[in-house]
């Protein structure tokens, strides 16, 4: 069976992301999975027992200094080398902002076509993109080339399948070109132990309606009772009560969760670009009119402040 | 500083968008076409380097007749002048092809710092900075919440989904920029009038050396073969607070099996 490659994103903390999980999952289906780790030195020796129990059958490691030294470029110039070598059935990587970045480099490197934010993904290559704030589902593929894409989070349930896989170590070569955007620090930002807002199954989201940055403390709550993440309207990130990084949107980012829970927000078009393809959507709004309540699958016409509060409670009665 | 600022025009984000029904491009008539919002920062950024730093700020748009309009209120808002690639054979475009186009274009205006949008908001590929730089071999610095231009070092925060990154390059270089950058200008009234004298000059693929049949729906390096509409959610159930919806909220919840 041809080999599918996957570009494996992890953090230091918590390990192989879920959505690589994913990547993995859906690359069973596609053929061999190959799980390629770009990284620091260390990093494949860490993440090799994970990528095993999601059913890689390879693991190629790319392992410099560099690669986490330099920005994007060094990633995209070892895996075009690897793609030449193997000639991949496909090469799966995350939609997020780096995975479309090096799957950017890597179509131009190999001028092959690329598609991004694919929700589906067949065997004979045909993806599909939800598109156009997820008014519009598209099937399209790529003409030239492998299908080289990146797929959106929690578009696949990830399943165990126990692999033992081998690992081949990969020279890194590098040109200068690779070696201009020079990384100077990394930040974390992330508050607490939440599951980060992309790949969380349940996102709670606060908007203008909650009113301030303290008063976030209630979503904050429920979120945590029930293990998800915290996102917020761009209205509320403009107000100044919640961090920019969390905003869902047309302009921030774009949840798939099981459940998403709007809180105070009205249902603006560039807000439901970002949420709209959650699997159930619940929505407390004090105004009937809203928007918002075309989409939810419960929803509360009321005030949130009453609303929540009692929710919370009952939540911890019943555990 | 010779800055080049990448301007796409887009159908309105908060308008009902489409594509064609007959060869599944962008529908350019069922909302009307607006700038980019991420380029507007763009263009902010590009003129408080200027008004620091001394320069010049060039929009380079490629796009059909109409992003002449998003070019004007570019140079209302205070770009130098504009650059146009207009042809035909361009519409279908992917971003493989809209890549080359715009590095062939970028290469005869030479610039020391290209600044463009992390993302357009109609196909949101996220790429552009990344290929461009590939092509040119410049820097990309992409995802910028802050700029800082020293000399000819660029130093950025680039936002991640962790918090940020802190990456510096060398100009040339191109560098993307989020909405938390800055606040954008309105045109003055002596800015739309300056506008009008100012020079747009348009560039054909021949212009620029590009084979027309390497771009557009010809040389497409993917194809969308179908679309349709999403349907609509199916309606859920609505309740009014009665002073019991907290616990009736977690009763849906609990039925769905989240709690
Ligand atoms: C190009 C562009 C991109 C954009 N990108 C995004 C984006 O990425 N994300 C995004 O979210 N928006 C985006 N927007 C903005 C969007 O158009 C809306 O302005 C925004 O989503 C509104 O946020 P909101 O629903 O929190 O605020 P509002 O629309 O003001 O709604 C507040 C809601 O809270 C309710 N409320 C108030 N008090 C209470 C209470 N006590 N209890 C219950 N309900 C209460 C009100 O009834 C109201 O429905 C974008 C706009 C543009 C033009
Ligand atoms: C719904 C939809 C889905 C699409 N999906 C794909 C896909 O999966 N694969 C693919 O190859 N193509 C795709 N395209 C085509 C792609 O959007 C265009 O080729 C586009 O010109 C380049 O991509 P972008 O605008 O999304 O780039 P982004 O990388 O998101 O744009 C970043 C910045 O680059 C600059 N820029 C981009 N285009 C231009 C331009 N024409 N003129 C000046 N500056 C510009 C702007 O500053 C912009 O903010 C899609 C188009 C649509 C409408």
């Amino acid at each position: 069976m041809a080999e599918v490659l996957v570009v494996v994103e992890a953090t230091r903390e918590l390990g192989v992301k879920k959505v690589t999980l994913e990547l993995l999952t859906l690359a069973r289906q596609l053929g061999s999975p190959s799980a390629v780790v770009l990284g620091g030195p260390g990093a494949a020796d860490r993440l090799g027992a994970q990528l095993g129990e999601y059913g890689a059958e390879k693991i190629y490691a790319a392992e410099h200094e560099d690669i986490d030294g330099y920005l994007v470029a060094p990633k995209a110039t070892v895996l075009a080398d690897l793609v030449r070598r193997v000639q991949p059935a496909a090469v799966l990587l995350a939609s997020s902002q780096e995975g479309k970045e090096i799957a950017g480099r890597l179509a131009v490197k190999l001028d092959n076509g690329l598609l991004t934010d694919v929700s589906e993904l067949a065997p004979d290559g045909t993806a599909t993109q939800v598109v156009f704030a997820g008014s519009t589902i598209v099937t399209s593929r790529v003409t030239r080339g492998l299908p080289l894409v990146t797929v959106r989070s929690n578009s696949v349930t990830p399943a165990p399948a126990p692999a033992t896989p081998t690992v081949e170590r990969l020279d890194v070569v590098l040109g200068e070109a690779d070696k201009l955007a020079r990384v100077l620090d990394r930040v974390a930002e992330q508050k607490g132990s939440r599951p980060e807002l992309t790949e969380a199954s349940v996102v709670v989201s606060g908007g203008r309606g909650v009113g301030s940055a303290d008063n976030f403390k209630l979503v904050e709550e429920l979120a945590d009772l029930l293990g998800g993440a915290v996102g917020a309207s761009r209205a509320a990130v403009d107000s100044g009560f919640y961090p920019h990084q969390y905003q869902v949107g047309q302009t921030g980012k774009t949840v798939s969760p099981q459940l998403y829970i709007a809180l105070g927000i009205s249902g603006a078009i560039q807000h439901r670009a970002g949420m709209q393809t959650s699997k159930t959507i619940v929505a407390v709004n004090k105004d009937p009119e809203a928007p918002i309540f075309e989409l939810a699958d419960f929803g509360v016409v009321g005030d949130l402040f009453k609303v929540v509060p009692q929710a919370v409670e009952e939540i911890r009665k019943r555990r | 500083m010779n800055i080049v600022v990448l301007v796409k025009q887009v159908p309105d984000s908060s308008m009902d968008r489409s594509l064609r029904s007959d060869d599944n491009t962008v529908d350019r008539g069922s909302a009307s076409n607006v700038i980019n919002e991420m380029d507007e920062y763009a263009i902010e950024e590009a003129l408080r380097v200027k008004e620091a730093h001394g320069g010049e700020v060039t929009v380079l748009t490629m796009g059909p007749s109409q992003a002449t309009e998003s070019i004007r209120k570019a140079l209302q808002l205070g770009a130098d002048k504009a650059v146009h690639v207009l042809d035909d054979a361009l519409a279908g475009s992917c971003a493989v092809a809209t890549s080359r186009v715009l590095a062939a274009a970028l290469g005869q205006l030479n610039p020391d710092l290209v600044l463009c949008g992390a993302e357009s908001t109609d196909g949101r590929v996220q790429v552009m900075p990344h290929m461009l730089a590939e092509r040119l071999g410049i820097a990309a610095l992409t995802g910028a919440r802050k700029l800082t231009v020293d000399g000819s070092t660029l130093t950025v925060e680039r936002q991640t989904e962790e918090g940020y990154e802190v990456v510096t390059a060398s100009t040339p270089a191109i560098v993307s920029v989020w909405d938390t950058i800055n606040q954008v200008r309105l045109a003055s009234f002596k800015g739309i009038m300056a506008a009008k004298k100012k020079p747009v000059q348009t560039l054909s693929l021949a212009d620029l050396g590009v084979p027309a049949e390497e771009v557009g729906t010809a040389g497409a390096t993917s194809e969308v073969v179908s679309h349709r509409r999403r349907p609509p959610r199916s309606v859920g159930q609505r309740i009014t607070d009665d002073g019991t919806g907290g616990v009736r909220l977690v009763e849906f919840l609990a039925a769905e099996k989240f709690v």
